[in-house]
């Protein structure tokens, strides 16, 4: 490894090497790539469930569904994973990435997946929903997207391990990792016990959709898929926390007030998280009466605290060291005199708050045992998810960006007022989506449903008139946070391809 | 910082303010942990789990069975069944159709039998808003005892291809 592959950060007096740098720029503007168009998605989905506006046409609306699925909540989040991946295993740790053909190798089975996957749907031969619950079967190059994609992600999730091997060999770092790749390793080891599991279930319904299984039990799917598709928010969720404590120390000099305890709370959710993912088929008939009282109580409650953990962390990290900057008047000066204007830092404000307060807190709620007869399957379910998904995770990541573009890009920010306020115009949308996506769900209105005034059935149910205002919220959310995305990917790419160059 | 290695030793005592947040948290959980499986046995809420194996075959000579023995009418082409309260009743969910109509007796207390002949579909009673998944090859048996009279609906809350938006049926409890 040659020294002049290195190169030394101005802003963070990082080291940072060559192939790194282009593995991350290339991972993460490909995740913004996939986010706008998921965002475009999302965003005609929700003009649709908007009564009055009602604007896709049926086939259309599935159709942009599983899309919206796919890339805003598997692509956009995992190519900016795996740029994480490189972020924390090798320029936090002022060293090298240790195979980068590999990473590259990684990146092109990702993104062949990921375009295998949008085209199929996109020709209409995958109408099946993020979920494609058996026995609804779409063409085979859909599940072999899945599976190519998902191969891709392993071997960079698995390139994390790779480097903080070398990493320790070569000595940049003696006996600990720092907190922000600590998180990122518990994300990655939930990373390899989630594939796992989307392996065991992905290759035999890719064999079945080609007839060469002629049978898939629908039970045994959703079990196993849950132990996919849940554990993989854990992934997302450790991944986010971790960008929180960084986010706290980029931009206001936080620290971790006790390691112990932050470090705990994600190793806790290694062990419990994944077998607290069953609370998908709390109203399946498959599971016994023990099976769910355990999942709902034991197991679930040892990940919340860990999340508990975390919401006292960051903030402390933050309030220490903004009093520790002279901001010690009162109990709350340092939170008046925090750098709102910063939009990494609000971001992950917000992103706590809303994960936090809308996301985390209906989690737990809709994941009992008994509450979970009068949520599942409403459009609750998605007001829960775009708490935690969206206005936390996208949130997060979306701050992150604004410290990569200067860090790793070497560019200044381009329209720095719109950037200011970007965060808080996304964060009030998906606020105010997710919100009142739960009040119609409280009244029973299905979520992932084209018409639900039933036009052409036998019977016809009407709902409650006041769904009517809440569905319309969801359009009126669903339009400020497509204002918000546009204003993120305006400044992003922007300052991506014409910010003004920064000297290293 | 969450950004450079922490000093050699990190496991260092929790202070107050941390025994105190980590405390409340944990009586929390604890409460919870504990709430959870005493409101199972308490609170006679409980989602069903009595549940067999069944071929959409099977099934679909169960429910006709019944529609032969407990035809009372016909409402928008469907049969309407009128079960007595001690047999069990038969709810067929296809692409897109719940089948047939069932009326209930009022504080009766039924075995409700759901299964699917194609894909997976969620039965949802509106408005009372109860949900529960409907899989092929699955029979899951709610017992259910109607409380209050009045029409219901079943709607398909489990995407089920293009006419998922359709998929309603009805119940009555009289």
């Amino acid at each position: 490894m040659a020294a002049e592959d290195y190169r030394i950060c101005s802003f963070t007096g990082l080291k940072i090497h060559k192939p790194t740098e282009d593995l991350i720029k290339w991972n993460t503007v490909t995740a913004i790539l996939f986010l706008a168009l998921g965002g475009l998605m999302g965003f005609l989905i929700a003009l649709t469930r908007w009564p009055s506006v009602h604007y896709l046409s049926l086939q259309n609306y599935y159709r942009y569904l599983t899309l919206h699925g796919i890339d805003a909540l598997l692509l956009w989040i995992i190519f900016f994973e795996i740029g994480l991946v490189y972020f924390t295993s090798a320029v936090l740790l002022n060293t090298r990435t240790v195979i980068p053909w590999a990473g590259w190798t990684g990146y092109a089975l990702m993104l062949v997946g990921a375009v295998f996957v949008n085209f199929v749907v996109f020709a209409g031969k995958a109408d099946v929903m993020f979920t494609s619950y058996v026995p609804l079967q779409a063409d085979a190059v859909y599940y072999l997207g899945i599976i190519i994609f998902a191969v891709g992600a392993l071997t960079c999730y698995g390139h994390f391990f790779a480097n903080i091997i070398q990493a320790k060999r070569d000595g940049a770092y003696k006996h600990s990792l720092p907190l922000g790749s600590f998180g990122l390793a518990a994300a990655c080891i939930i990373a390899v016990l989630t594939l796992a599991h989307g392996a065991v279930i992905m290759i035999p319904v890719f064999f079945w959709s080609m007839g060469l299984i002629h049978y898939i039990d629908p039970g045994t799917y959703r079990l196993i898929f849950w132990g996919l598709g849940h554990p993989s928010q854990q992934i997302n969720v450790c991944a986010m926390v971790s960008v929180w404590y960084m986010i706290s120390a980029f931009t206001v000099g936080g620290k971790p007030v006790n390691e112990k305890l932050s470090r705990t709370a994600f190793v806790l959710y290694i062990f419990f998280i994944n077998v607290a993912s069953e609370h998908h088929l709390l109203v399946d008939p498959i599971f016994s009466n023990w099976h769910k009282i355990i999942n709902t109580s034991y197991m679930m409650h040892l990940a919340v605290f860990a999340s508990m953990v975390h919401a006292f962390a960051v903030p402390a990290s933050v309030e220490v060291a903004l009093r520790n900057q002279g901001y010690t008047r009162g109990l709350f000066e340092w939170l008046k005199k925090a750098p709102w204007s910063n939009p990494a830092f609000s971001a992950m404000a917000l992103s706590m708050v809303l994960f936090g307060f809308l996301g985390g807190i209906t989690g737990v709620i809709f994941g009992t045992e008994q509450y979970n007869i009068i949520r599942h399957n409403t459009f609750a379910i998605p007001g829960h998810f775009h708490g935690t998904v969206v206005g936390g995770t996208t949130l997060a990541f979306m701050g992150f960006t604004y410290l990569l573009i200067p860090y790793i890009f070497r560019r200044e920010l381009v329209m720095q007022g719109m950037a200011k306020w970007q965060p808080y115009v996304y964060g009030i949308g998906v606020a105010i989506l997710s919100i009142s996506m739960m009040s119609a769900g409280s009244f029973g209105v299905p979520r992932r449903h084209y018409d639900i005034t039933f036009s052409g059935a036998p019977f016809s149910f009407t709902f409650d008139p006041a769904i009517d205002m809440f569905m319309s919220m969801v359009g009126i959310g669903g339009i400020l946070a497509a204002i918000g995305g546009v204003m993120f990917i305006l400044v992003a790419m922007g300052s991506i391809m014409y910010g003004k160059r920064l000297a290293s | 910082m969450a950004i450079k290695e922490p000093e050699r030793i990190w496991w260092k005592p929790y202070t107050r303010d941390e025994k105190i947040w980590v405390a409340v948290s944990l009586l929390w959980m604890f409460t919870s942990f504990v709430f959870m499986p005493v409101y199972h046995f308490a609170g006679s809420q409980n989602p069903p789990y009595e549940t067999y194996r069944v071929s959409p075959e099977e099934f679909d000579k169960l429910v006709e069975a019944m529609i032969e023995k407990y035809k009372v009418g016909e409402e928008n082409g469907m049969p309407v069944v009128h079960p007595d309260p001690d047999e069990p009743v038969f709810i067929r969910a296809s692409m897109w159709q719940w089948y047939p109509v069932v009326e209930l007796e009022k504080g009766k207390t039924y075995k409700i039998h759901l299964s699917s002949m194609d894909i997976q579909h969620g039965f949802s009673i509106l408005p009372i808003n109860m949900n529960f998944m409907v899989l092929p090859n699955y029979d899951y048996v709610l017992t259910l005892t109607p409380t209050t009279e009045g029409e219901y609906y079943i709607v398909c809350n489990e995407f089920c291809g293009m006419g998922h938006h359709m998929m309603v049926g009805k119940l009555y409890v009289k």
